[in-house]
């Protein structure tokens, strides 16, 4: 009963910060210039296919490389005890002190065709490359960024398997490949199922990394929104309206996953 | 005039929805004490000044910035926010004259107005001049590295010449970038015509190729560090860049270019207006304008305030270019509604490309 009541300040400020701001957002979304109800900001979605179609897919690819570079940091780190398991944590911790406009620009001086990496390139004697301003960067600021995302809670999932489990396929006949494919993976999925999310998520509406390392030269939908509330027209409502598009297909895009894993482990338990 | 960081551009867009709810903000308080809430652009002060106005006056000043004029009107047009003076540019004291959201001010309390240039008096933008007080001016041209670019440079065609294909930047903000490419074409800054602007934007679809990046702060490293050669920006920020690296020069367009003045206005519903208008009559001091002057490199409409200035300040054609070039260059006036909205789909058709 206790706990009903220290949770009370959360439910406030969750519901003065997140409920309230959604509801506005559903709000304002059907609402039209005049003020009255309209589906008009809905109507004129379609030509933004193309902006939706582009975020979707980078924060795809963003996400796809966070998983398979993050997976393996996240399975070992949880089955090795020691200074090596604080040492990595800390290490995967540490750029997030940072502020997160901050380690973006730097990644601009680093990228860019006279930066430190391009220098040290040609130090060496080695061709340059070319990669600012393209959405190869765009990839990489998200994969930086977000990459803690996906290892934090793999990794907490991983570290509370039940060892015996384990042991108990091994003394079943599996090998390490069959352990793993049938008991460790299985058993990770919801910690995938949440880094992806938080990777994702994230990745589909960042509107800095496009501008600082995209070069301006492709909208995002975070820029396409961030465009109806500081550019010229000024239009709330519309702005509304493509938030809460981006955010119906993420929630599906997410429900579906969830299914997806619950089959999994069904699966497995049979 | 300048556009600031996108962070506190994601800021206030967050506080835009958190205020919404909020609704109230901070209503007027009847204390004793004297306050005035200032909202200006960022790095656009000498910030001294506010201690000095603190001290002869014993008006508090609470001092916020914002990055751009949209991010100003859209902080005050969602409520919640009370300011008491603030400092947007032409066109958007135009906007807000026109939704009426500005107090007239009571000039019988700002005597130093009187030091303002005749140049600078009943704007295009406040034709009446009761709604604004110039506070400094500039205009925009081009800047670029002497060291790449050996020939002269005199027209915005240097932006669209392949031979600097990939060290060319350009402005990412609509106005900006599809107003030069209007300029280049003849046109004016404020055309209404459809087919004007059309004609602007499919010049920027064949200058894309050639572009660097689109940017607005990031100009700043990417030319002092010569990652770029060419840019249009702000000549008070051109003049902070070429004290960084003397190879950069500044170029006012002989087709003409964008002269912009930023004014201090009194928002409605302002809760202290006389300490407002106190503060807005200590900028025009001849001495404070200068020092702000000196400090941010833009320049000043007060001619005591000029004369007080260094000499090679002065002399600098950056700041205060010739009679001559200042003729042909052009205020933005506040576009109609359904034109800002042709801005905004054109400009997404440019960057969708």
């Amino acid at each position: 009963m206790k706990a009903r009541y220290i949770s009370v300040p959360y439910v406030i400020w969750m519901a003065l910060f997140v409920i309230a701001p959604l509801i506005l957002v559903v709000i304002f979304a059907f609402t039209s210039e005049a003020g009255g109800f309209t589906l008009e900001h809905f109507a004129r979605m379609s030509r933004y296919v193309g902006i939706f179609a582009n975020s979707l897919f980078l924060a795809l690819v963003a996400t796809a490389i966070c998983f398979a570079a993050g997976y393996p940091v996240a399975y070992i780190l949880a089955r090795k005890e020691s200074v090596f398991r604080r040492v990595g944590m800390l290490l995967i911790m540490l750029p997030m002190w940072m502020n997160f406009l901050l380690r973006t620009y730097a990644w601009m001086s680093l990228l860019e065709d006279n930066g430190l990496i391009n220098r040290f390139l040609t130090f060496l004697g080695l061709p340059g490359i070319s990669v600012i301003n393209t959405d190869g960067a765009v990839v990489i600021g998200m994969v930086y960024n977000f990459l803690p995302f996906m290892i934090l809670p793999i990794f907490s999932v991983i570290e509370k398997i039940d060892r015996r489990t384990i042991e108990a396929a091994q003394d079943l006949g599996a090998n390490s490949l069959v352990v793993f494919r049938r008991i460790i993976f299985p058993l990770s999925l919801p910690g995938v199922l949440s880094g992806i999310t938080m990777v994702f998520v994230p990745s589909v509406s960042t509107f800095v990394i496009s501008r600082l390392l995209g070069g301006g030269k492709t909208l995002l939908l975070g820029d396409l929104i961030e465009m109806q509330f500081f550019g010229n027209a000024y239009n709330p409502y519309l702005g509304s309206a493509i938030s809460l598009v981006m955010m119906v297909i993420v929630m599906v895009s997410i429900a579906i996953m969830n299914r997806f894993g619950e089959g999994e482990e069904g699966a497995m338990l049979l | 005039m300048k556009k600031r960081n996108a962070a506190s551009m994601a800021l206030v867009l967050a506080l835009t929805l958190v205020l919404g709810v909020l609704g109230t903000g901070c209503g007027a308080t009847t204390q004793e004490k004297r306050e005035v809430n200032v909202y200006n652009w960022g790095e656009y002060i000498d910030t001294d000044v506010l201690t000095q106005f603190e001290k002869e006056t014993g008006i508090k000043v609470n001092y916020k910035t914002y990055p751009t004029n949209e991010a100003l009107y859209s902080s005050l047009k969602s409520g919640g926010v009370s300011y008491d003076v603030i400092i947007p540019s032409d066109y958007m004291i135009s906007r807000m004259i026109q939704e009426d959201m500005l107090d007239k001010i009571d000039f019988k309390n700002v005597p130093n107005a009187d030091k303002v240039d005749e140049v600078y008096r009943n704007p295009e933008y406040d034709p009446t001049g009761e709604y604004s007080v110039p506070y400094m001016w500039g205009t925009v041209g081009i800047i670029y590295d002497t060291k790449v670019v050996t020939e002269p440079v005199t027209s915005w065609s240097i932006l669209f010449n392949e031979k600097y294909s990939g060290k060319i930047l350009m402005f990412d903000n609509s106005r900006d970038a599809i107003g030069i490419a209007l300029k280049y074409l003849g046109y004016s800054y404020n055309t209404t015509d459809k087919d004007q602007i059309k004609e602007a934007v499919d010049l920027l679809v064949q200058q894309k190729p050639l572009v660097q990046a689109y940017v607005m702060d990031q100009i700043f490293e990417k030319l002092t560090g010569g990652e770029a050669a060419i840019g249009p920006y702000y000549a008070g920020d051109a003049v902070t860049m070429m004290e960084e690296n003397p190879d950069l020069a500044f170029c006012l367009p002989s087709e003409g270019s964008n002269i912009f003045v930023d004014a201090m206005c009194i928002p409605k519903g302002a809760a202290n207006k006389e300490e407002a208008e106190e503060f807005i009559n200590f900028m025009c001091r001849g001495d404070i304008s200068a020092a702000n002057c000196q400090v941010t490199g833009y320049s000043t409409p007060i001619g005591e305030a000029y004369d007080l200035l260094p000499e090679d300040m002065r002399d600098n054609t950056v700041m205060y270019p010739d009679k001559e070039t200042l003729a042909k260059c052009e205020t933005y006036t506040n576009l109609p509604q359904d034109i800002l909205d042709f801005y905004d789909e054109e400009w997404v058709r440019l960057m969708t490309d």
